[in-house]
């Protein structure tokens, strides 16, 4: 508590609490105020998060602005929230997009103004909650709970088949988060606490108990990352969420998933994930390669860069299983980089479509000549989608494939043809949404980008281009808690 | 004075069966339909109940009549749970019964007289108390379902319970008798004791237990003993559907508690194994059958049945961890319940069920508020955090890793998958369709304040479980370890 109050819970709590205000603004005769409520909780929730970067001690890896109470002592289970250099990041991205996305469903959202605006505040804390938590129960009810707001929030404000995708969505993951209950519980009764660092320094002798764990914990968390074969329910959810949703799915959601893999699966059961990782790496390396492939053949815009999606995070989880420091940094600045790429991407598509209300490739083709300022912003992140040096998309996937050359050539090969697939996807869409002739009448009458959506894009271009010239502020604050994670995987758990 | 001090921990019991008596008289002479001095009047008694139950509270475990009667922890907290879960039944239904001419002294009366059966239930510490308590709550059950005679379906219903509780309750007399037969008595404890020795014949024994595990699945409604469950809840007017679905469960899982824990504890690899069976039956039957269902009674009654399939996994593991685990859901379904059919009866007006699963259409456009409320019932249901019914499947599932039955455990939480499938489906109609009709839902303030305090407390109470999961704990603890 070094700036007098508890940092993380307020991080946490605010936006819950102004979605609860914004709840009370009632029905959509007061949507304004609804709007101005939201965004003041969205900024606000983002500076009380500035402290953690500013405040964070870069020479530990140990957990850092640290509360815990008792919170049921019947399991001893405590409201234990803490963040070390990995989590921290995760923290200030998901409070940085929150904003955003309440300034991007300023006027698109119509119906039911209060409603939305409260489910992005509420998933916002939650989220929050997932990265800070430090006992696995506390993390599983955050975990669980920020479900509620994004299945509503596809499925009432979403495309023509969002009950399906919301339903998928919800299942998918539950499945899966009921699994790792299954294995929470069994670390629970072996080591007597929920804890996750006693969990990270309990001894599991036996590999057969390390590898059934691995997979309960890898079935909720490839579901979250998406790892193919549980991908599918991704492009439904993208497709079908309204533009603030799949930017939220993008940016943060995803994250959740690779998060635990850090947090829970390699550091708890450090034997079997050497033990699965060419099968880990086998999967990233077809969703990188096939998945990129598939992304290249999509015909809608969002599908499409939902697909790119599943590849990047395959690069992600690649560089965790490749066990070396490029790796793992690399993947954990791709992590943040693809945040804010596909969260843009999917901002840029959500502008589009809600002039023309269509969301397939071929019916655009010219955008450039109507609305310039915005085709200039769209091509920074499609660069940035396709791994641009000099912005933010280069620095993950050039570092985890120089950790990929280390561990094996041929996984940095495969790994290396994102470079190509990914601009052929991006770029491709990109030129025939964008170039070309005018192709037809509701082309003709877009208009630019109002100062609203300007001031999104910038702040996303400047976070891009900032990062991919100058990352040492993102690297450096990792450093102690990456090193401190690849040591701790290096010492077997096992005993015979 | 010797003799009335001695009744202390009975003057719930007695104060119940006074004031029962002086009610149905008092009835005789009120004219008025809407009985409001009647209905205060049993208002008044539940909660003079309470104050009782809580006054007359003592340290340990007291005995009375001979070791008929026994007056512990859990006995008090279930009680005080009954008076509580009955009260909040009656504010729901009163409206909705007035509509429909059912609101009647009999009514009253007979819901009492219900009451005092789960009472001795709860209390008994012999077989014949534990039978005497059972039918009395089982005869008035009878004729609540009955009452509304001028429905065909409501009688029809009324008559299979009847048929197939009358048939359960012989099973379990026939079990009784063979633990009699084996043990030479009918008092729990002297049945353990004798059964410990080693003294009684073994074949007998898990013979009447097998009788006993059918009757008390019966009871319960756990599969393959299920098959009145969706008729009577569907038939019976949904107030009755209520009280059926609602505190006779607290009283059932004390039931359960007192045959299998406190006098058969001894046989219980034989009973663990037999309720493995019903559980998982009945969270599979109960969750995949509950999906196909169109009616929102009938869709809660297979989820009762599901529900019981969860209860049943925490008495199975044979632990006081998971007794109280087991405690914690029986009390944890019976606030969601009393949400569910509640709000089934906020939505309904004169002349008009909203049972079918499309009453609930485009619910959050006419009132946001009574379907957020709504949507945090059926995600306590499908025990998602972090609402109260996550913890209660969450102690469930601990207690049986805890015992060694994780394969149990798992298939378990494959079925509260598919059961979160039709709860979600719920909120998919309230929050994702269009409503049917447009007609202005009229709640009284009395039920709408009551379904807010039941929704946000299973909220509250998930967010802070601590006190409830303690009780829970504690009182299996005192009653059980020794």
């Amino acid at each position: 508590m070094i700036f007098g109050y508890p940092l993380l819970s307020v991080a946490i709590w605010l936006p819950i609490l102004f979605g609860v205000l914004v709840l009370a603004t009632g029905n959509d005769s007061n949507a304004r105020l609804a709007r101005v409520i939201a965004l003041v909780g969205g900024i606000l929730g983002f500076l009380v998060t500035i402290p953690l970067y500013t405040g964070f001690d870069r020479m530990t890896s140990a957990m850092q602005f640290v509360e815990m109470k008792d919170w049921i002592t019947r399991f001893n289970i405590h409201y234990h929230l803490g963040v070390d250099g990995i989590s921290v990041l995760f923290v200030l991205l998901n409070s940085f997009f929150t904003p955003l996305v309440v300034i991007a469903g300023w006027q698109v959202i119509e119906k039911r103004v209060a409603q939305y605006m409260a489910a992005f505040l509420i998933m916002s804390g939650l989220v929050n909650g997932v990265f800070a938590s430090l006992d696995a129960m506390l993390f599983y009810v955050f975990w669980e709970a920020m479900l509620i707001p994004m299945f509503i929030i596809i499925g009432v404000w979403g495309g023509p088949n969002r009950v399906y995708a919301a339903l998928k969505f919800f299942l998918y993951t539950l499945l899966g988060s009921l699994l790792m209950l299954v294995a929470l519980l069994y670390l629970y009764m072996q080591s007597g606490s929920f804890e996750i660092l006693d969990f990270h320094r309990m001894a599991m002798p036996s590999l057969t108990a390390q590898v059934l764990v691995f997979i309960a914990f890898f079935m909720a968390f490839s579901v979250k990352v998406p790892m193919v074969p549980v991908h599918t329910w991704l492009p439904d959810a993208h497709v079908e969420a309204p533009t603030g949703g799949s930017v939220i799915l993008a940016a943060i959601m995803l994250k959740v998933g690779a998060y635990g893999f850090i947090r829970f699966s390699m550091p708890i059961t450090p034997d079997a994930s050497h033990y699965l990782a060419p099968v880990m790496i086998a999967l990233s390396l077809i969703a990188v390669v096939y998945i990129g492939l598939v992304a290249l053949t999509q015909a809608d815009m969002k599908k499409l860069v939902a697909y790119s999606s599943i590849s990047h995070m395959g690069f992600v989880t690649l560089g965790f299983f490749i066990f070396n420091a490029y790796g793992m940094e690399g993947a954990l600045l791709q992590m943040i980089s693809h945040g804010f790429v596909s969260g843009a991407l999917f901002l840029c598509i959500g502008v589009l479509y809600d002039r023309v209300h269509s969301r397939q490739i071929v019916d655009y083709g010219g955008v450039a000549n109507k609305m310039p300022v915005f085709a200039a912003l769209f091509m920074l992140f499609a660069m940035a989608n396709s791994g641009l040096p000099g912005t933010s998309g280069f620095v993950g996937e050039f570092m985890v494939i120089l950790g990929a050359v280390k561990a094996n050539f041929w996984y940095a090969f495969l790994a290396a043809s994102t470079l190509i697939f990914g601009a052929a996807y991006t770029l491709w869409m990109y030129k025939r949404v964008i170039f070309g002739a005018v192709a037809n009448d509701h082309v003709a009458h877009l208009r630019d980008i109002g100062a609203r959506e300007k001031i999104v894009f910038v702040v996303l271009a400047i976070t891009v281009l900032g990062m991919g010239l100058y990352p040492l502020p993102f690297a450096d604050i990792m450093h102690a808690s990456v090193n401190d994670l690849l040591v701790h995987l290096a010492i077997p758990k096992v005993t015979n | 004075m010797n003799l009335f001090a001695s009744l202390f921990p009975a003057y719930a019991e007695i104060f119940l069966l006074v004031m029962v008596s002086v009610i149905l008289i008092v009835d005789l002479f009120m004219v008025n339909y809407t009985k409001t001095l009647t209905y205060l009047l049993v208002q008044l008694t539940l909660l003079g109940c309470s104050l009782i139950t809580v006054s007359t509270h003592q340290e340990g475990i007291a005995h009375l009549f001979n070791h008929m009667f026994v007056d512990d922890l859990m006995a008090d907290v279930l009680k005080l749970l009954t008076y509580l879960s009955v009260s909040m039944m009656l504010v729901y239904s009163r409206t909705y019964l007035m509509a429909r001419g059912l609101f009647t002294g009999e009514f009253l009366g007979l819901v009492l007289f219900a009451t005092l059966g789960m009472m001795v239930m709860i209390s008994a510490s012999n077989f014949v108390t534990l039978y005497l308590g059972l039918e009395l709550l089982a005869l008035s059950q009878y004729a609540l379902v009955a009452l509304q005679r001028d429905s065909s379906v409501a009688t029809e219903s009324a008559m299979k319970y009847f048929i197939l509780g009358a048939m359960a309750s012989g099973f379990l007399l026939y079990g009784m008798s063979m633990m009699y037969g084996a043990t030479g008595s009918l008092d729990v404890n002297r049945i353990a004791e004798v059964i410990q020795n080693g003294s009684a014949n073994h074949t007998l024994l898990v013979f009447g237990l097998a009788f006993i595990v059918a009757g008390l699945a019966f009871k319960l409604g756990a599969v393959p003993f299920h098959m009145w469950v969706p008729d009577v809840y569907h038939g019976a007017p949904t107030a009755m559907t209520m009280f059926i679905g609602t505190a006779p469960k607290l009283a059932a899982f004390a039931f359960v508690m007192r045959i299998l824990v406190e006098a058969l504890q001894p046989l219980m690899i034989h009973w663990s194994g037999m309720l493995v069976i019903l559980a998982v039956l009945s969270m599979a039957v109960g969750n995949i059958t509950a999906i196909a269902q169109t009616n929102m009674k009938r869709m809660l009654a297979y989820s009762t049945i599901s529900h019981m399939g969860f209860l049943l996994i925490g008495v199975l593991s044979g632990t006081v961890e998971g007794y109280g685990a087991a405690m914690l859901y029986a009390v944890v379904y019976v606030l969601m319940s009393l949400g569910a059919f509640g709000m089934i009866m906020l939505l309904s007006r004169e002349g008009f069920e909203a049972d079918n699963l499309n009453d609930f259409k485009g619910l959050n456009q006419r009132s946001p508020w009574l379907a957020f409320m709504m949507m945090l019932l059926m995600f306590s249901m499908a025990g998602v955090p972090p609402t109260i019914g996550f913890y209660a499947k969450l102690a469930v599932f601990s207690a049986a890793v805890h015992a060694g039955h994780i394969p149990l455990v798992v298939t378990a939480v494959v079925f509260s998958l598919i059961g979160a499938f039709y709860y979600l489906r719920i909120v998919k109609l309230m929050y994702f369709d269009a409503p049917e009709s447009h007609e202005k839902i009229y709640v009284q303030p009395d039920s709408s304040l009551l379904i807010s305090i039941n929704g946000l407390a299973v909220l509250a109470l998930g967010i802070l479980p601590n006190t409830l999961l303690s009780v829970c704990a504690v009182s299996m603890q005192q009653s059980f370890l020794h």
